[in-house]
């Protein structure tokens, strides 16, 4: 059956998703992906956004995290603080999974989503970390979402609005920040994870089609390639499952 | 803050009265939900100026007020608005213009400064954001908070956890709070001395309206006192915060009002193809917003066939099936 990188994308995010995950969902391809995933594999996994809505209906596909389609059938419509803290406090948060999107991401996951160029003079501004931060933060496993560009993939991110592994194994550590970090980047091309002892990015798959030199071509930084192998394509399953419950209008695929 | 007297007033009176040029002012709502557009609105029609904005995630109207002009500084977490504009397009082009100065916090951070000016603390703690350029970069100078008493000195701090590592933190991060000089809020129901109920998510609202010096609520519906007494704790908002009570149906058009009408997908589209080009903006401006001299002006112009196919499903709280691309 063919199918889409989105739809790869989104189908590769929801494989992430386990049985009993709340996970934390910004907009675009990530609600379609918490959407499958709850569809297909994990149907006790609970979606959440940081608007405050929690195990929200979701009948249609709310186009922002503010979307009335979250309020609708949601256990709680509360706000902000409740979001947030349902991520910080560790009874709760421990089991939030956060998925994630950025312009920029650096070998140790660290992520922009503030601007390109200098801080205070920026050539391109981006809307800022949201709660993107505050997620990042808090959570012990995150899936971000990249295009694979050589200029998204740099060496250093221009700003480091969301932590990932900062600078490396005790980084999160010194900074004070709680342990955790992203757990996969899943792009166009392939997925990435991190490599347990130094916290790098390696390359663990790549989708068919295309291959791992490719995949470091689009790469400004270079990664382990040597763990690499082939992502089995979506199944029709997945696939029928992602265009007829998830997405019917076609609105994010 | 408001007395137990009525508070009905008009929309232009009400800005006119408490929203002054260089004040600081939040609005409340989130990306493209119940954001007090009609009084966003009035503000641009007023012309006013050097507005310090508190924001965590206002998109529709944070946007049409940096557009006109009216802002000069804005603490922000989040300027997008959804797929109509990922990142927003005049805030992107006054931050890249250096037109308007900025500090970026992130949402629980904003959420938590309107919480703790809500208390009346200083400040207020989280763990969120240590090791990242939230905290490591700043947008207003030192210098600048010296010589300005209505911004605090540091734009936050990072300190060891006095309780050595109670609850497994070895630091945190400490918050100023914000206290506006005005907070204006869109709800679904108000009684005539400000108490008022929102339905669906509340956002940050409450937190906002208990942290300003004025608090200005717009409203789809003036409800009878005793009606809201009979359910209070589904109020979120006391009169005692209220300065003024604005009854403005269709309040937060464009952007949605759950359970009364969704977001106008086209109308947020529309807006984002003229902002991208300084010529087509100004003129949108004129004529939807200067042009329509009032929000009813504004909804005259959208005419009530465009305004119905928004209207609310009962079950739901929104427009199913709603042309959205």
């Amino acid at each position: 059956m063919d199918y889409t990188l989105r739809e790869m994308m989104a189908i590769m995010a929801a494989r992430e998703i386990h049985d009993g995950d709340i996970v934390f969902c910004g907009t675009g391809i990530s609600m379609v992906a918490a959407m499958a995933a709850k569809h297909i594999s994990a149907p006790q996994s609970i979606i959440f956004f940081e608007t405050g809505a929690i195990d929200s209906k979701l009948e249609e596909i709310p186009m922002a995290v503010s979307d009335s389609r979250v309020m609708y059938g949601a256990a709680s419509n509360g706000g902000l603080l409740d979001a947030f803290a349902t991520m910080q406090n560790r009874i709760t948060g421990d089991h939030v999974i956060g998925i994630l999107g950025a312009a920029q991401v650096d070998k140790y996951g660290n992520l922009n989503s503030t601007c390109i160029g200098d801080y205070s003079n920026p050539r391109t501004r981006f809307s800022g970390s949201g709660g993107a931060c505050d997620v990042a933060s808090f959570v012990p496993r995150c899936i971000i979402f990249m295009q694979h560009e050589k200029r998204k993939f740099p060496v250093k991110v221009d700003y480091l609005t969301s932590p990932g592994y900062l600078d490396g194994p005790k980084g999160r550590e010194n900074a004070g920040l709680m342990p955790g970090g992203p757990t996969a980047v899943i792009t166009n091309m392939g997925v990435m994870r991190f490599d347990n002892t130094t916290k790098e990015m390696y390359l663990a798959g790549y989708y068919p089609g295309i291959t791992p030199r490719k995949i470091l071509d689009n790469m400004e930084f270079s990664v382990d390639i040597s763990k690499a192998t082939e992502v089995p394509p979506p199944t029709t399953k997945e696939l029928n499952i992602l265009r007829e419950k998830c997405d019917p209008q076609r609105l994010l695929l | 803050m408001g007395t137990g007297a009525e508070k009905l007033m008009a929309l232009d009176e009400a800005i006119k009265k408490y929203v002054k040029d260089g004040c600081h002012l939040s609005i409340g709502g989130f990306t493209l939900n119940r954001n007090p557009m009609a009084a966003v609105y009035e503000i641009i029609r007023q012309r006013k100026k050097r507005l310090h904005c508190y924001a965590h995630s206002n998109g529709t109207g944070i946007d049409e007020l940096i557009g006109a002009g009216c802002v000069s500084r804005l603490d922000i977490a989040y300027g997008g608005n959804g797929k109509a504009a990922p990142t927003c397009i005049r805030f992107r082009a006054a931050v890249q213009q250096g037109k308007i100065q900025i500090e970026d916090y992130s949402n629980y951070h904003m959420s938590l400064r309107f919480h703790a000016g809500a208390m009346g603390l200083p400040f207020i703690v989280t763990r969120s954001g240590m090791g990242t350029d939230i905290v490591n970069r700043w947008g207003y100078s030192r210098e600048m908070r010296s010589k300005d008493p209505k911004i605090p000195c540091k734009k936050l701090e990072i300190i060891d956890n006095p309780f050595e590592d109670w609850c497994g933190a070895s630091k945190v991060v400490l918050l100023p709070a914000i206290n506006p000089d005005v907070t204006i809020i869109h709800v679904q129901k108000a009684d005539k001395f400000g108490t008022c109920r929102i339905e669906g998510l509340t956002f940050c609202d409450a937190d906002q309206v208990k942290a300003a010096k004025n608090v200005i609520i717009t409203c789809e519906e003036i409800v009878d006192t005793e009606e809201l007494r009979k359910k209070p704790e589904y109020n979120q908002i006391p009169f005692i915060h209220v300065s003024a009570v604005v009854h403005v149906p269709f309040g937060a058009y464009p952007s949605a009002c759950y359970n009364y009408y969704d977001y106008d997908p086209q109308y947020l589209n529309q807006v984002s193809k003229f902002a991208k080009d300084d010529t087509l903006y100004n003129d949108y401006l004129d004529r939807f917003v200067y042009g329509a001299k009032s929000h009813q002006g504004f909804l005259d112009m959208m005419g009530t066939d465009r305004l119905a196919n928004l209207k609310a499903d009962k079950k739901t709280g929104y427009a199913v099936d709603l042309d959205r691309r």
